[in-house]
Order: C-alpha cells, then structure tokens, then sequence
C-alpha cells in the first residue's frame, strides 16, 4: 500500500515541478517589492549624479596649421568640425578638426586693402564678431560664420565671411593715429567702439539710419574724448547692449555710462589692485553683468555693480585664490558663468563664478598658451601654443550646481548681499540660475509645521477619546467617518482650502481668531454645566454620548463667531483688520497664506494620526486599565498614567507618519499658497515647498538640465526625508506590537 | 471646581472636542462639496432688478450667484456714497447677468441698497449656448428660414433649437467620426512610408499604392466635408430675436443655442426634471469655453479608462507579493526588509512617483521604445512622451501597497486549519493555493483593489508630470485601429478641478463646475471606500463564524 502511494508517476512529477515554479515565481514576485523602491532610489541617483560630476579635459589631438603666422583669436564651429584663426596677414582661415584632414585649410581670405594692424578686438561669445584695429586709426569688422545642411540627411558644415558693418574699413580716429586698444560691440540699434590711441581713449557710436530715397542703410557715427584716464591701460570692455564700457588698468577700473552719447563719462573708479598686484587679464561674463580680472598674484576676482546707498557701486563679490602667477587670459564661455584662465605655463583653469567652483587645475600643455577659443557648446576648446593648435575635449555638463551652492548664501550677479534664493529660469539665455534649495526645504518645513500644530492636538485627542471611551456601537460609526476623510482626494481639499476656505478667513479674521480661543472655552463651560447638572438627567445620555453634545455647542460657537466678526472689525480694527494687520502691524498678509494651508494640509493629516493612534490605544491591553482602575486611579490618571505610557510608541509612529505626509504633500500646498519662495515664518504669508516646486517647474524644464536634475534632487530629498520618517515609525511600531504580544 | 479639574474630567471632555470637530469638519466638508455641486444644476429663478447706481438707473436681470455682507465702514472708505443707511453691514449680491458679448463683465455686484425694485418676471429665457455663455432676455421674434413670427410659442422655439441641434451634432459625428478617420489614416500612411524609406524598402511600386491610396482618401475626404458644410448650413437657418436686459432686440443664431429655459415659470417638478436633464448633460457631454462650461464626459473616461488599465497591471503584482509575505516568506531579516519597502511605497510622497514616472517610464522606457519601433515618427515622440500607458503604470506602484497590506490581511484571516486540512490530502502547496486560499482571499483581493482604485482616482499631483492634459482631443480608446491607444494623453477628473479652478481666466463663471466636479470625485471616491470597508466587515464577520 504505501509502496503504491510513493510510487513515482508521471503526473505528481508535473505536479511538484508546478509546485516548485510557483514556489520561486510567488518569491520573485514579492522580492519585486523591494527592487521596485530599490529603483526608484537609485534611479533617483543615477539622475542626480551627473551634477556633481568633476570636470574632465581630455586632448583630442594636435593640430599643425600650415605658415606659422602670429594669431590674434581662433574660433571653432558649433560642432566642433572646423576651427579658425585670425592672422596678421592679415586674415581669416579655416582649417579642419576632423580625423584625418586635421589642420587642412578649407577657407582662407586674405584683407589685403587694409593697413597694417595694430591691434585686434572680439565682441562677446555669442555675437561672433571681431575687429581688427589698424595703425591709420580705422578698424575693420568681421564675422565668421557657419552655414549647415543636410544633403543625403548628413549634416555638412559650410564656412561663411559676413561683414556686419560693410566690406570697407570705418575710421575711428580723425587724426589718423594707431589704435593701441579697441573693444566693440553691435546691437541692432548700432554700434559702439571704445579705443585708445596715444592721445587718449575715446569712445564712438555709430547708428544706422535708413535713407529714405535710396533705401540704402547709411552709417553715421559721433565720437566722445573720455578725460581722466591714464595711459597705463591693460584691456577695453563694453557690454553687448551698449549700456557699460570699463577701462581695465594695472591697479584700477574705470566705469563709463555709455548709454546716451551725448552723456558719456567715467563714472567712477575702483582699485582692483594692492600695491604687490597688477592686473594682467580681464573678461566681461556671460551676460555682461559681471567683469572678471586675474592678476600676477594668481588671484582672480569677480565684480559687478549693484545698486547701493550712494548709487550705483562695483564690488567685489569673490575671489579665485590660486598658486598660478602666470595667468595670462581670462575667456568666457557662451552662456554660462563658467570662465577659463590660460598661463604661461600650460596651465588652464576652469571656474564658474555662482557656484564659486574650482572646476579643473591642471597642465594641459608643456608649452604656452597664446591663445585660447572656447567652443559654442562648451564641450571643446582650442588653443594655441608656440608649438601649434591643441584641441581638448572638456566635459562641463553642470558647473553651476554644487552642493555648497545649493545650501549655502551665494552672492548673485546685481544683488547687494549674499543670499538664498530659488529663481530656475528666466527669458533670456544669459541669465544667472539661481538653485538654493533652502527656500523650498523651508518652505516644506514651514508647511508641515502649521499642519502638525493643527493636526496633532485633534488627531491625537480624538484617537484618544475614540478608543478608549467611547462605547463600541458609536465607535463603528465614528472610525470609518474620520477614515473616509483620508480617502478625500488632496486636490479637492485643495481646491476647498484656496477658492472657499481662503477668502473666509480673509474676509472673517476676527470671527476665525475667537473662534479657536472660544472653542476650548465653550467646551470646557458645557463640561461643567454638564458636571453641575443633577445625576438623573446625566444618566439618561449613555456614557460615551458626550462628544454628541459637544457638537451643537461646536455649531453654535462657530456661527457667533462668524456673526460678530464684523462687530469686532469695526470696533477694534477699524473696518477691516486685513488692512490694520498690513498697515499698523506691518506685517504683509496674503489670501492664501500659512494658515489656510495649515488647516487644510491638517485635514489631510488628521485621519494618519488618529488612524495609527487609535488602533495603539485601542490595542493596550485592558488588564492594565483595569488593573489601574481597581487600584483606585481615576479613569484620567489611568489614561495618561498608564495607557498613553504604553502606547506612546505608537503615537509616535503616528506623528512620523503623519509628519511624512505632510512633508510630501502636493496639491493642497500647490492651490492653497502662492508659491512664492520666500524666508519667513509668518502666519500670514505663503511658502513654496519641494513638491510643490517639482509640480510646478518639472514640465517645463529641459531633460538632461541641471535645472532639471536639481528637480529630481528635490525629489530625491523626499524620498529620503519619508523614507526615515516611515522607516523610523514602522520599526516603532513593530516593537510595540512584539511588546504587546509579550504583556 | 478644584476637585473637578483635579479629576481630569474637563480634558475628557476636550478629547471629546476634538471628535465632534472631526467629525463636523468631515460632515461638513462632504454636505458643502454635495450643495454646492448639485444647486449648480438646479435652475435658478431669474431676477430682474431696478438699480439705481450713482445716479443712474438701469436694468439688471440675472440670477443671483453669490451675496456677501460688507462693514459699512470698509465701503465708506471705499468712497461708496452710503447715505441714509444705519447699520453695520449692507448686503451684497453678485448677479450673474451672462450677456458676455454686449457688456463688459458678465458678473456684477449690486449693493441692496441700490436696489429700487426685484421682480421674478415671467417669461424670461435663458439661452444656453455654445459660445459666450448664457444668454438671458424676453422672446420677441423666431426667425424661421427667412419667415418672422411675432411672439412665438415656447415650443415653437424649442422645436426650431431642437432641430438646430441635432443638424449640429450630426456635424459634430461626421466631424469626428468619419473625418476623423480619414484624418488618422492619412498620418498612419505617413509614418508607413517614412518606415519603408528609413529601412531603405521603399519601392516605387509602394509609393505608387501609398499614393493612390491618399488620393481616394482625400477625395472621400472632400464629399464628407461637403456633406459637413450643408449640414452646418442647414443648422444655421433660423434666428432669434430677444430683448436683452439693454431693452435692446438682439438677434441670436439658432446654431449656437443648446437649449432654452424659462425658469421663472417653471413649477417644482419641472425644476426637478430639469436638474436631472442638467446632471445627465454634465456627465454626457464634452467640455466647452476652455473647460468653464458644458460637461465632463472625457475627464470621467480618462480617469476610468487609466484607473482600470492600473487595475490590470497592479492586482497580480500586489496579489502575488502579499501571498509570498503571508505564505513563503520565512521569518527572517529579508522578510522584514521587504515589509519595511511596502511601508516605505505606501509612504513615499507622490510627487515622488511622478518624478521617477517622467524619468524611468516617459523619457527612458518610452524614448527606448521609439527608438526601436517607431523611428518613422521621429522627432516626435510617440511613446517617449507623457501618456495613459505612463500614468497607469506609475500609479501602479503607488498603489501596489495598498493592494498588498489588503491582500495579506484577507489570507491572514483564512484559519490554518484550512490550509493544512488541504495538505493533509494531499495537495502540494501550490494546489492549495489556488484551489484553496486564493479563491477563499478574492473578498479581499477584491477590497484591495477598489480601494486601489479609489486612491488612483483621486491623485493628481504625479498625473500632472506623467500624462494629464487639459484638453485631450481624442479618447485614448475610438474607432481608429488599433482602438486602444495607449500612448495618448488623456484627461482627469482630479486635474480638471485643478485647471479649471486655479488656471482658467474665468474663474468665477467656472466656479460651480469644480464644485460639481469635485461633487462627483467625491461621491464616486466615497462610494468605492464604503464599498470597500462594507467587502472587508462582512469578509471579517464570515471568518469569525469559522473559526469557531
């Protein structure tokens, strides 16, 4: 018999295979769990990542130009495949980056009309111009430029000459003197030239007007002297709008309003230099707000000009500090506020001014560099040696976020003070990001503040009385009611909290400011009506039934409150207490403020709370109570004694989770604030918080960005934040629950 | 007194405080979405007010949309003239006065002191239109395909719009319909041959099909838009003319009347026929004026059409993980790792998973997928954009814990003795399971997934990263191969409350619509969670009788 049973067949064979695939097959599947939270962290981190990535250059590879002529710039196309250099020819060659045709010359034009040069001059990065300056005291301006298409859908990048100001050299100097320094710029209004010959500086302005009878676009310029101003003279700028020009000399630095021509002066001047240092580079930063000096001590400083008590003032917001005494050029990029220092030693440097970041220190040439030419992109870099061309590949993905930055004041370009400030875009291409993520964190912090100090006392209280005195039939009614609120989807409490609850209390301050001081009261004077009431009617309402009670006298607080608001406005407030909070306390009061989003992101919580708790207090076993009571304890000192004792642990891990819901809570802090990152506790004011700004700018912002990394670094901060909150209160509450099965 | 403090029975009594507020705020909270959602379709009488205003007299007729006491003094500090009036307050009343074409704002405050008269005149129509709003005046003339008629009956003008109507929605069909299918396949013939020339397959043979085929396409495509433009003819044959509140005739074309009420002279039952014509049409029909009015239709089948695609997807993934907790895991440090992730999933904010949705799913899963299957779209992405597919997929997650702790408290109830009576005859585990345990944990099974459900349904703030729109042209699911579209972006009932509420530029004309919006979130959300806590009493009440 047994014999039969254990004899194997086929079908219990397939029948414990089956047996074993669903064994492995149910594991794998609860394993799914935890890779499923397992991939959201780390695919949380793989996004971040890259922003904190160090700066790498690698060589590309050397480049030999056919003639060895002195070069005055080089430039590279937007993808890197053609470089150019201008010579002292004087011209303009093209010449190959790719594999294989390295250094063949594409283009070559020569300006032979003109006279020999002097000097040279670039415009900023993105214009792409430049400016030779000749010893006749003309300058001639050119722009190279790069046609792409697609023929056979592969891209073919075609090397263009434009001149922006016509093919005939302008004069800049009547007398006919050299031009020792020039700087340039071109807006569409016009054109502006700051020079320097031996006779001084002076600055030109040429405007374009359009003749009415020919159409033809004539040029007309107006020349201003600039008095005061030495002849040491180390570097011109001028702002791409024509709004600053600066002065760059070994110790000092001139500002000129530029503005209005017929009111061109030094506006003022600022040392730059102590007595051991002399400037030895200069480079306006992208956007043009912020000038950059180096000099001979390694020490390079950003300046910029904000608005001060006495006007207008350039400061110094920040220093570079390095061994390297053979700077000699400073270059900034396109877009960004990263900027480059060349030396004489081959070294180069990589910085970016926000994030006040040391990017990269290193030789990358054993020789000089003469010169220096960032790519449009910022991804490669040409330079020039006495040796020949060097083209390096640098990877700068993210230079303007570092951790520092993101948590620490940083001093932006225009402000008068360091300081914390989340602002990620703006219109122009230039603009300065600034990513604290201090005002947001605060701005959660703040929120969950408001929403604890609203929800715990009533969560807890009302857990409380819900589980250990109210009697059994009520309680079935009162748990799931509470409970259904934590269903209410969030966008609707939100909607309630911004569009209804908001302009209540604006228009109601009074009523609502009595109505949470007359609430307790009223409550504790029906207690003692109640105590005082004579023992026959107290026993007719079963015990438990008294929060029942309470609820008319609730209702009724409530409506007096609201009845005698504008009573209480007209008599102490003067009509209207919005006005007397702005006005004589000073304090600013927005509709949706702190207050609404306490209350209603404390709805959202209370049911977390008195969920957790009451299931703790409800679980205590009830020997200990009774125990308690027979002992002659009344049934308070019971509850605080010895039942909150032992469940205190839960209610602990009540509030952490109640806390990480609030942490994490979007939509009621999205429609019931403005969304202004602001620094302040006020009741009164709103806040933007980390999910609420992830709601807000995720779409927008561009995949791969640091703006957009940043974002998922706020998330990641979520994740973190309730993951120990919910871990935390999740091994409480286990411990509870081994203790009680113990008791 | 003393001795009454020292006996803690006041702090009981605050904690019985605390209940009623909870439970007044609750209460309160449902009976105010409910009032608020449902008077909107609830046809409102139609005042006419004498106004005197500064000097000034006019006309206002309107309904009355909101009222509001303002403190005397604020208004005398306004500059509002205030003269023989005592008192603290003065009411203040907010006429909706529709019209939006002919004055400047279709909302008006009225001070009840200004008020020189208010009748309920008889007769008044409101007009429901398609464009500008509502429409409120006194029938004067029905123009019927050229001919005028004095003084028209009510049913004469219903009888006119009814036949507007239905020549516009047969537009409407054909539009969508037909068209739209026309429309769907020429793109499809698009991307057909853009995939043949990036495979280098293309032959002339092809292109000349592909080509014969959008020739007899467009020509289809011709004779239905010929048969669209009479039918919008034949919509646009009558008028009417109707002294406006100006004391104005204006002429109002029939084609862009939905209907026409005179709630002045309506009785309670027809009120009450009304409302519930007005809830139908709000749940039927297709939103209009940038979501402000007319229904919902899409929202609801957005949201139903993601949360089921979600149902699909999370219960065998919740299903099974509960199962290997309460059946296969052992007790050790993995178990208790594993539980720990399932608090953490149900804790981790949702924004959270929007954010890891758009990443992972949207731009990584997705743009791999077009990548790989879809090349002949490109550059626009296909699946590599924000979808239904997306959303389903990320709230799935969300909601796995849910399903889970469900799942895992309906199989911990199943006594053991069931499981090893099962084993004693022989059934391997797997067998039991199946046979046994799951079919006996379906109640609970089934409570974890509405109350999945009922959670997806009501969570927005993710749905905004990973698919939600504002307007959704088309369905994720029509008549177009192949009827599902997965990669469509879709509307959601959550994300219309917030759109309509805080980003339209009419907010107050669009206020009633997010109040029954938010009514009928509420209600389906509310009724899914009682359904759910009902499932789980009675499941609990059935295994107390086994056990014993």
């Amino acid at each position: 018999m047994s014999q039969h049973l254990t004899l194997p067949n086929k079908n219990d064979r397939i029948r414990k295979v089956k047996d074993q695939v669903a064994k492995y097959g149910v594991s794998a599947g609860g394993l799914m769990v935890l890779a499923a939270l397992l991939m959201i962290f780390f695919y949380l981190l793989y996004v971040v990542y890259p922003i904190f990535e160090d700066v790498e250059v690698s060589h590309e590879s050397k480049i030999s130009v056919a003639g060895q002529q002195h070069n005055y710039a080089l430039g590279l196309d937007e993808h890197v495949e053609i470089g150019y250099r201008f010579t002292d020819q004087p011209s303009l060659e093209y010449f190959s980056l790719v594999e294989g045709k390295l250094g063949q010359t594409i283009l070559n034009k020569t300006f032979d009309k003109l006279d020999s040069v002097s000097t040279f001059a670039k415009s900023s990065p993105h214009q792409g111009l430049f400016a030779y300056g000749l010893s006749n005291g003309e300058a001639f301006v050119v722009q190279p430029k790069f046609k792409i298409s697609f023929p056979n859908d592969k891209r073919f990048t075609e090397p263009r000459i434009t001149y922006p100001l016509g093919e005939e050299t302008i004069t800049l100097d009547e007398a006919g003197e050299a031009i020792e320094h020039l700087a340039f710029s071109v807006s569409e209004e016009g054109a502006g030239f700051l020079f320097s010959t031996a006779s001084g500086v002076k600055y030109q302005y040429w405007v374009a007007e359009e003749n009415f009878m020919t159409d033809e676009i004539e040029w007309q310029s107006e020349t201003v002297e600039l008095d005061g101003l030495g002849s040491d003279i180390q570097a011109l700028h001028i702002s791409p709008d024509l709004s600053r020009a600066f002065v760059v000399q070994s110790k000092q630095l001139n500002i000129i309003d530029i503005r209005d021509i017929e009111e061109v002066e030094v506006k003022y001047q600022v040392s730059v230099a102590k007595a051991d240092e002399k400037v030895v580079a200069s480079t306006l930063l992208s956007g043009a707000n912020s000038i950059m000096l180096a000099n001979d001590q390694g020490i390079m400083s950003q300046w910029f000009e904000i608005n001060g008590e006495k006007g207008p003032e350039l400061i110094k917001a920040r220093e570079f500090v390095t061994d390297n005494k053979q700077i000699n050029g400073l270059f900034s990029e396109f877009y960004r506020k990263t900027f480059f220092a060349t030396s004489q030693n081959g070294r180069l440097g990589v910085y970016h001014t926000t994030s006040e970041a040391y990017l990269f220190d290193e030789v990358v040439t054993e020789n000089a560099v003469n010169n220096f030419a960032i790519a449009p992109r910022s991804n490669a870099a040409l330079l020039e040696t006495d040796k020949g061309f060097e083209l390096i590949r640098i990877k700068n993905k993210h230079p303007e976020v570092t951790w520092s930055g993101l948590w620490q004041e940083v001093w932006y370009e225009g402000y008068p003070e360091p300081d914390y400030i989340w602002q990620s875009t703006s219109a122009s291409d230039d603009f300065e990001s600034k990513f604290s993520l201090v005002p947001i964190s605060f701005g959660t912090i703040k929120a969950a503040a408001y929403a604890m100090l609203f929800s715990i006392p009533i969560g807890l209280a009302a857990a409380i009385y819900t589980a250990y005195f109210m009697p059994s039939s009520v309680r079935s009614v009162v748990k799931p009611t509470v409970e259904v609120m934590e269903a209410l989807p969030t966008v609707i409490l939100g909607f309630l909290a911004g569009l209804w609850l908001a302009p209540i209390i604006e228009e109601n301050l009074p009523g609502v400011v009595v109505l949470m001081l007359a609430v307790p009261v009223f409550i504790l004077l029906t207690a003692f009506a109640w105590h005082s009431l004579p023992a026959k009617i107290k026993n007719s309402l079963p015990e438990g039934y008294d929060c029942l009670i309470l609820i008319p006298v609730i209702l009724a607080v409530g409506y007096f409150s609201f009845e005698f608001s504008p009573v209480i406005e007209s008599a102490y407030f003067g009509g209207d207490m919005r006005l007397y909070i702005t006005d004589s306390l000073g304090i600013d009061f927005d509709q949706r403020n702190s207050f609404v989003v306490g209350i209603a992101m404390g709805f959202a919580v209370i049911p977390t709370i008195f969920s957790i708790t009451e299931d703790a207090v409800f679980s205590v076993p009830k020997h200990l109570s009774q125990g308690s009571l027979a002992l002659g304890a009344s049934q308070w000192q019971t509850l605080v004694r010895v039942v909150l004792l032992t469940a205190s642990p839960g209610i602990f891990s009540a509030v952490m989770m109640g806390l990480g819901r609030a942490v994490g809570e979007t939509m009621i802090v999205l429609m019931a604030t403005g969304n202004t990152p602001i620094m302040d506790w006020s009741i009164f004011q709103g806040m933007r918080t980390l999910a609420a700004n992830i709601a807000v700018e995720m779409p927008e912002s561009e995949v791969g960005s640091s703006h957009y990394r940043i974002l998922f670094l706020a998330a990641f901060v979520l994740f973190i934040f309730t993951f120990v909150f919910n871990t935390v209160a999740e091994f409480v509450r286990q411990r509870l629950r081994e203790k009680y099965s113990s008791l | 007194m003393k001795s009454w403090f020292k006996s803690g029975s006041p702090w009981i009594w605050m904690t019985a405080g605390a209940v009623s507020i909870s439970l007044i705020s609750v209460i309160g909270l449902l009976l105010l979405i409910a009032w608020r959602g449902l008077s909107f379709f609830w046809p409102s009488a139609i005042h006419q007010f004498d106004v005197q205003q500064n000097g000034q007299n006019a006309v206002v007729i309107g309904e009355v949309y909101d009222r509001e006491y303002v403190p005397t003094t604020r208004l005398i500090q306004a500059g509002v003239d205030t003269k023989g009036f005592k008192g603290e307050e003065i009411e203040r009343l907010l006429i909706k006065t529709g019209n939006r074409e002919y004055v400047d704002l279709d909302f008006r405050w009225i001070l009840r002191t200004d008020i020189q008269t208010q009748t309920k005149p008889s007769g008044v129509a409101v007009f429901e239109r398609s464009k500008n709003g509502n429409f409120y005046g006194f029938v004067s003339q029905i123009i019927e395909d050229g001919k005028t008629i004095d003084n028209p009956s009510n049913e004469q003008l219903e009888e006119l719009i009814e036949r507007a109507v239905n020549f516009n929605e047969e537009a409407l069909d054909l539009q969508n319909g037909p068209i739209g299918s026309i429309n769907y396949r020429l793109e499809r013939i698009r991307l057909e041959e853009r995939a043949l020339e990036l495979k280098e397959k293309l032959t002339p043979e092809d292109s000349a099909a592909f080509n014969q085929e959008r020739k007899e396409l467009k020509a289809n495509y011709l004779e239905l838009e010929k048969e669209l433009f009479n039918l919008r003819k034949l919509a646009e044959r009558d008028f009417v003319i109707v002294k406006d509140m100006r004391g104005e005739q204006v002429r109002i074309p029939l084609s862009q009347v939905l209907d026409v009420t005179f709630p002045n002279d309506m009785s309670f039952i027809t009120k009450a026929g009304r409302f519930l014509i007005q809830v139908s049409k709000f749940i039927t029909d297709d939103p209009r004026e940038a979501n402000t009015e007319g229904g919902v239709f899409p929202a609801i089948f957005g949201t139903v059409f993601m949360v089921m695609l979600m149902a699909v997807i999370v219960t065998p993934f919740g299903v099974i993980a509960a199962i290997y907790l309460h059946e296969y895991a052992a007790k050790n440090a993995v178990t208790k790792v594993i539980r720990i992730a399932v608090i953490n999933l149900a804790g981790v904010p949702s924004i959270v998973y929007g954010v890891f949705g758009l990443g992972f799913f949207v731009y990584m899963l997705g743009g791999s997928i077009d990548e790989l299957f879809y090349p002949e779209a490109s550059p626009s992405p296909t699946f590599g954009t924000p979808g239904v597919i997306w959303s389903a997929l990320t709230l799935a997650i969300l909601t796995l814990p849910v399903v889970i702790v469900s799942t895992e408290e309906g199989l911990s109830r199943i006594p053991s003795s069931i499981r090893q009576g099962s084993l004693a005859l022989g059934a391997t585990k797997a067998e039991t399971l199946w046979r046994i345990i799951i079919p006996m944990a379906s109640p609970a099974i089934m409570t974890g997934l509405i109350l999945a459900v009922a959670r997806a349904a009501g969570e927005v703030a993710p749905l905004m990263l990973v698919g939600v729109v504002k307007m959704a042209p088309t369905l994720p699911l029509d008549g177009n191969f192949p009827f599902i579209h997965l990669d469509r972006k879709f509307m959601h009932l959550g994300f219309h409350i917030y759109d309509v509420g805080f980003q339209s530029p009419n907010v107050e004309a669009a206020r009633p619509l997010v109040y029954a919006t938010a009514f009928l979130l509420v209600s389906v959300i509310v009724a899914l969670n009682i359904t759910a806590i009902g499932i789980r009493n009675h499941l609990r009440e059935k295994f107390k009788s086994l056990e014993h």
